[in-house]
């Protein structure tokens, strides 16, 4: 904002600007050299891992990390699950979302400071871990695709967000004129209020999308059969539980060979299952910062 | 509600009728009945899947078995409550909660605003967006992956970390193993994963200041310090106390998730907070009532910070939640 200033800089604040890019610059190292690791790690061979050749990138370049993801069935099983998962429940998540904050949107809409006291009480205060559980166990839901998809249905951070969204950029005259025109309320929704609000969608979207991608604790509690398994068991099962404890380790040689494949595997598999996010991320980027930035005007 | 809405459906509609400055509650109700048609069914959603368990918490009072189930179990008072006050680990379990927040609170909190000072240094090029679009991507990662690279870089002999400490002359060490460790990797990774994201909104909050008085802070001679201490900082301040009360009356409700994944037999002394505990009470033990008179203590204790607070900062400041 002042790199362009015609006034010359003083000698303190020529120092100061300098190490604020020093700071930023290893900011931004110490982000990317872990991810940049892994990704190079997951092409390198077991005995460059293991040995600690791989610095920035492949070492003795090889797939045999992927071919041992594609291999394992779970993962695919898993794959597959949390595309349905995210895809449902995504689906779901948006129409609930607009369909709870567009009457809330609405000033003529009688009862929409009580149903906003009501969403506020669910942020603030909640029933726990037992209740839910047992709530969901009573609805038969317990082991079925539809734990996944039912229980979160909407979040009410999203509802306030999209609320704010529709009343600054959708004016009251507006819905009125077309009230006056004798276009019906659900009509405007979706003729005039979704088409003017595909940022908000898409922001909400891609949030409720990460999040179904990444959850793993409904899964954790809810689900028993390891064919409804998302990707997140699936990861916890092969990266975090198969931990070997350092307890184990007699012969350290042996155990490095084993390491070294299993590890491989677990970088592939960390880069193969953050891929779809990594895919859509710089695109929905721009957008999911304006969706924080709303969330922020009343948050 | 439904009654409500199929009374509308039944009664004529008046159309394009201009109202008066105040309509009886039947005729707005009239106008928008398609718009409680629409919200009936997240309505539904938030009474199942919100209020019903808040109703759930009886059975914290409750001696809750299966067969019974939650109306006709008997009541027992405050027992389960006792039982938690007086258990051994009670106060371990607070201390690690409380640790856990309050540490990470005190880096976690600050570290966003320090990256949106230095980013609005910097000027809008191609380095400023390439700090942000970095930054903001580990937010991208989930718990279970982030746990995972956490252990794996710490793992003795394979882990680059440990390996480093190793070429440094650090004895090979299990640091997931370590009690002594456990907030400090806990609190530093989750400073790794969202610092960019949190400075998103104080980022916003700079960009949203008055350029007149940049301009005559120039003209005055003040330096960059001087800019970022009198402009920048006091202009991050209302945001930066919603956040913070929010956070602070938050501190009990430490996450579950990464918690979890990155306990291990070896750190449980200091690792084991609240709601693992609530977990692993209830739905490893089956203890329901129990689990659920921990998980309500919690929520009160919460309550009750956040809405002190919230008054703290009502009195000490013009800013607040309500």
């Amino acid at each position: 904002m002042f790199t362009s200033s015609k006034i010359r800089e003083s000698q303190g604040d020529r120092l100061f600007i300098f190490g604020i890019y020093a700071l930023l610059t290893a900011v931004l190292l110490v982000i990317l050299l872990p991810l940049l690791y892994i990704v190079s790690s997951s092409f390198s061979s077991p005995q460059a891992v293991v040995s600690g050749r791989v610095w920035l990138f492949p070492v003795e370049f090889t797939l045999d990390g992927y071919t041992a993801v594609f291999r394992n069935p779970q993962i695919g099983t898993g794959y597959m699950n949390s595309l349905i998962y995210a895809v449902a429940g995504t689906t779901i998540n948006v129409v609930m979302t607009v369909m709870l904050a567009y009457p809330l949107a609405r000033k003529t809409f009688y009862g929409r400071n009580v149903i906003m006291v009501l969403l506020i009480i669910t942020m603030i205060f909640e029933g726990g871990l037992i209740p839910y559980y047992l709530l969901v166990k009573n609805l038969q839901l317990l082991d079925t695709r539809w734990a996944m998809i039912l229980p979160g249905a909407l979040a009410v951070f999203q509802v306030i967000v999209a609320r704010t969204f529709f009343q600054t950029t959708i004016p009251d005259e507006l819905a009125e004129a077309a009230e006056l025109d004798g276009c019906n309320d659900i009509r405007f929704i979706l003729r005039i209020v979704l088409p003017l609000s595909k940022p908000i969608l898409a922001v909400m979207s891609l949030m409720y999308a990460v999040g179904h991608w990444n959850a793993y604790f409904d899964a954790l509690i809810f689900l028993r059969s390891a064919d409804l398994f998302p990707l997140q068991i699936v990861l916890r099962n092969i990266l975090i539980l198969n931990t070997i404890d350092p307890t184990m380790m007699s012969n350290v040689d042996i155990f490095l060979a084993q390491q070294g494949l299993k590890d491989l595997l677990k970088y592939s598999l960390i880069v193969v299952a953050s891929l779809p996010v990594l895919i859509i991320y710089p695109f929905v980027q721009k957008y999911f910062v304006k969706g924080v930035m709303i969330g922020s005007l009343k948050g | 509600m439904t009654g409500i809405t199929e009374q509308a459906i039944a009664a004529p509609r008046l159309p394009g009728s201009k109202k008066p400055a105040r309509k009886s509650a039947y005729k707005r109700i009239r106008r928008h009945w398609q718009l409680y048609a629409v919200i009936a069914l997240p309505i539904l959603y938030l009474i199942t899947f919100k209020y019903v368990p808040m109703a759930g918490i009886l059975i914290a009072f409750k001696d809750y078995n299966v067969i019974q189930g939650i109306w006709g179990s008997p009541w027992v008072g405050f027992k389960y409550f006792n039982q938690f006050f007086e258990s051994p680990n009670f106060w371990l379990y607070i201390n690690n909660t409380l640790g856990i927040s309050l540490y990470g609170l005190a880096i976690g909190f600050p570290a966003p605003i320090l990256l949106a000072l230095a980013l609005n240094e910097v000027g809008n090029g191609l380095f400023k967006k390439s700090v942000q679009l970095v930054t903001y991507a580990p937010y991208f990662i989930s718990t279970v992956i982030m746990v995972s690279i956490i252990i794996m870089t710490l793992s003795p002999n394979v882990g680059i970390v440990s390996k480093f400490f190793q070429w440094i002359g650090v004895e090979n060490t299990n640091f997931m193993g370590m009690p002594g460790l456990f907030k400090s990797i806990y609190v530093w990774s989750d400073v790794w994963q969202y610092t960019g994201y949190g400075a998103i909104i104080y980022i916003a909050a700079l960009a949203g200041v008055n350029p007149e008085l940049y301009e005559s802070a120039k003209v005055d001679g003040a330096s960059r310090i001087q800019k970022i201490v009198n402009i920048d900082i006091p202009s991050l301040i209302p945001v930066s106390t919603i956040l913070l009360i929010l956070n602070l009356g938050n501190v009990m409700k430490l996450g579950f998730e990464k918690v979890y994944l990155m306990q291990n037999p070896l750190n449980l002394q200091t690792s084991e907070v609240i709601s693992t505990y609530v977990y692993k009470v209830g739905l490893l033990s089956s203890s329901f009532s129990f689990s659920t008179a921990i998980g309500f203590f919690n929520s009160v204790i919460n309550l009750i910070l956040l809405v002190f607070v919230n008054y703290l900062a009502r009195r000490l400041s013009s800013t607040s939640l309500w």
